[in-house]
């Protein structure tokens, strides 16, 4: 007896009780229903964390000198001052698997002034123009900075919108000329609002201006860090000569800066921002970079890093680990309600063997196998929880529809959990039919045809 | 030539420390073409006796051949084929499977047949065999549309369907009415006039009249074995 035969037996069979067989499947249904309606609300919640977090740019890491101790004192994290312009350099030139480096310097406690105002912002930023790619950061009016001006330590600078409307009272900064220490920045560029980070930090709170320009003109030191004071030799100029704002040098042409880049020599970098070629790259290019950065900082292998890497994944699988959670609590719930709807199944099925022992006996009469039998019982129940599957994909499709329009909650749907959920209603099938269709099988033709 | 043959068929139940034998030796030939009637008070053992001609049974010993098998020891599986292919059943109560079409019942044992025929070809075997009880206008009636006789009808036909080489009726007019009785006793021996070999078991003397060789049976032992003068001219 061929499957398709049997499939049809089993149709013609479940047709002449149709109540019954809705009724019976409607355990399978509603079980089915709960896993894909919970299957689409986690997917939708997870996903639009996901797409919180690329936001923010979900593609990149970022390197911080690692801690220093001296005499057996942590310094803190930041302390060493490990990273150097050449190191940025070196990760953008030897890691395949980095598509942007962006050196960072930051100064904090700095005041900016423009006319009779002052505001005293959260982060003032030196870096390159990667940094806004890497960060996924938006120019909202005029524009961002170049590499040319960056080489010439130009003196612009990009503005957050908390610092338009605090310090322009929400005129356009454009082409405005604000101070920072003693230094005159022209702002070329206002950014695109951010709102607070997952910190709770407001990210428009910055200005952003070439690292060059930032380490030379307005840090002016090279450890950056007030902690740092242990440090007794002079490593960059302005430790020799201690004057902030003071042009040591005569300024240069920016070819002659690109031939020298004497900085490279004196300069450290408080981060280095890098993006990944690819999102799923991260782990590689984390990899790499580590590795590149312990090489070039020449530490044997007993010795740790003096740097760190943090990348934003970390955190995205924090957040992800608590809707998964929910997810699958939720998951288990759906799958016990899907075991009593087999349940119901066997009940019904063991009903209709029963009721159709006469049948079961003429089919054997005529000529069916115990396996026929057994293939025909089973069938049947594999169909009426396919049927009740099918029916309950449908349903819970419409029920997270229903969540998403009435009560706003992100939904998506998940191919893998209607490819689970046809597997898992024909296994309850199988499972939950096996014992009643082996029991049909195994009954006497000639007892069951004198079955009353 | 003989369709069947017993060879000192023996059937004991074994219930629990008691053995009871049902069929005591039997053995008995049947041609190709014969119209047998097996007769025997409730106990004599003709319901085993028939039991273990359908192959729905298994003879404790003795050998039973059919149609060039011998069948006495077949396995399961091959006694299920071979109650396909050679053998039709007619049921006291017609068994006819409820809400299901006459034709879908009539051709439900091609299902079980080895090299399943389309459905094209099943449905015109089945209409071919309602055509043949004369019943080609309840095609698509449900049992339960269906007059007693009617019923028998498209059993005989569901019987007649992989054109067996014997039928076996087991009170094929218990549940019937004396008219229809004989529409269907005619039926049978319409059916046995066209070669088919045809088994009755009864207590009626009436309905067992109608063949044309009688087999009486007592305490498991053929008592009897006799041509019946007129059988089948009624």
């Amino acid at each position: 007896m061929s499957i398709f035969t049997t499939i049809v037996v089993a149709l013609k069979a479940l047709r002449r009780n149709p109540t019954r067989a809705s009724l019976t499947t409607l355990g399978i249904v509603i079980g089915i229903a709960a896993v894909i309606t919970m299957m689409e609300i986690g997917n939708g919640s997870s996903s639009s964390i996901r797409r919180s977090i690329e936001k923010m740019g979900a593609n990149s890491a970022l390197v911080r000198p690692g801690w220093r101790r001296t005499a057996g004192v942590s310094m803190g994290s930041g302390a060493a001052m490990s990273l150097v312009p050449d190191d940025a350099e070196a990760i953008g030139r030897d890691c395949p698997h980095v598509a942007l480096v962006a050196p960072v310097v930051t100064g904090s406690g700095l005041q900016l002034v423009f006319g009779s105002n002052n505001w005293g912002p959260q982060q003032v930023v030196g870096t390159s123009p990667e940094y806004l790619t890497i960060r996924n950061w938006q120019i909202e009016e005029g524009r961002a900075f170049n590499q040319r001006e960056v080489d010439r330590n130009a003196t612009v600078c990009l503005v957050g919108a908390t610092v338009v409307r605090e310090l322009f009272e929400r005129r356009s900064p454009i082409d405005c000329e604000i101070r920072i220490r003693n230094t005159t920045f022209k702002v070329i560029g206002v950014l695109k609002s951010k709102g607070a980070n997952m910190m709770g930090w407001d990210e428009d709170d910055v200005v952003i201006t070439p690292w060059t320009t930032m380490r030379m003109r307005v840090t002016g030191r090279s450890t950056g860090t007030a902690t740092n004071t242990t440090s007794s030799v002079a490593t960059s100029p302005s430790d020799l000569y201690p004057v902030t704002g003071l042009e040591l040098y005569p300024e240069q042409s920016s070819n002659l800066t690109s031939d020298t880049k004497f900085y490279n020599k004196f300069i450290k970098l408080n981060q280095i921002y890098f993006s990944a070629t690819r999102a799923e790259e991260m782990e590689t290019a984390i990899d790499e970079v580590t590795r590149l950065l312990r090489e070039r900082h020449r530490l044997s292998k007993e010795q740790d890093n003096d740097f760190r890497v943090h990348s934003s994944g970390e955190f995205m699988k924090m957040l992800g680990s608590t809707s998964t959670v929910m997810t699958n609590l939720l998951l288990g719930v759906a799958l016990i309600s899907l075991i009593v709807g087999g349940v119901g199944i066997m009940n019904i099925m063991l009903v209709s063997v029963t009721e159709r022992t006469r049948e079961i006996g003429l089919r054997m009469a005529v000529g069916a196998r115990s396996r026929d039998i057994l293939k025909q019982f089973l069938i049947e129940s594999i169909v009426l929880c396919l049927a009740g599957g099918v029916l309950g994909i449908l349903l819970g499709h419409g029920a997270a529809l229903l969540i998403e329009s009435q009560l706003n909650w992100p939904i998506e749907s998940s191919p893998e959990a209607v490819v689970a959920a046809v597997v898992v209603s024909a296994a309850v099938g199988v499972i939950f039919g096996f014992y009643p269709a082996w029991k049909a099988s195994k009954l006497d033709p000639i007892e069951a045809l004198r079955y009353e | 030539m003989a369709l069947i043959e017993l060879k000192d068929i023996r059937k004991t139940y074994f219930l629990g420390e008691i053995d009871v034998p049902v069929l005591k030796g039997i053995s008995l030939v049947i041609d190709r073409g014969e119209y047998v009637a097996l007769m025997g008070a409730s106990g004599s053992g003709k319901s085993t006796l028939m039991n273990t001609l359908g192959c729905l049974d298994r003879p404790t010993s003795g050998e039973y051949w059919l149609d060039g098998e011998e069948l006495g020891s077949a396995s399961g599986d091959r006694r299920a084929r071979v109650r396909n292919k050679k053998i039709g059943f007619v049921f006291q109560s017609f068994n006819l499977l409820p809400r299901t079409s006459a034709l879908d019942n009539v051709i439900m044992p091609l299902a079980y047949t080895a090299g399943n025929l389309s459905g094209a070809e099943q449905r015109r075997r089945g209409l071919a065999a309602l055509k043949q009880v004369g019943l080609e206008d309840r095609v698509h009636h449900y049992p339960s549309q269906l007059s007693g006789g009617q019923q028998q009808r498209v059993a005989i036909a569901r019987a007649l369907i992989n054109k067996p080489p014997v039928i076996f009726a087991d009170e094929p007019t218990g549940n019937l009415d004396s008219k229809t009785s004989v529409e269907v006793m005619k039926m049978f021996s319409d059916l046995n006039a066209e070669g088919i070999t045809v088994i009755l078991v009864t207590h009626s003397e009436e309905i067992a009249a109608c063949a044309k060789r009688t087999i009486r049976l007592q305490d498991g032992l053929i008592v009897n074995d006799s041509a019946n003068a007129n059988g089948g001219e009624r």
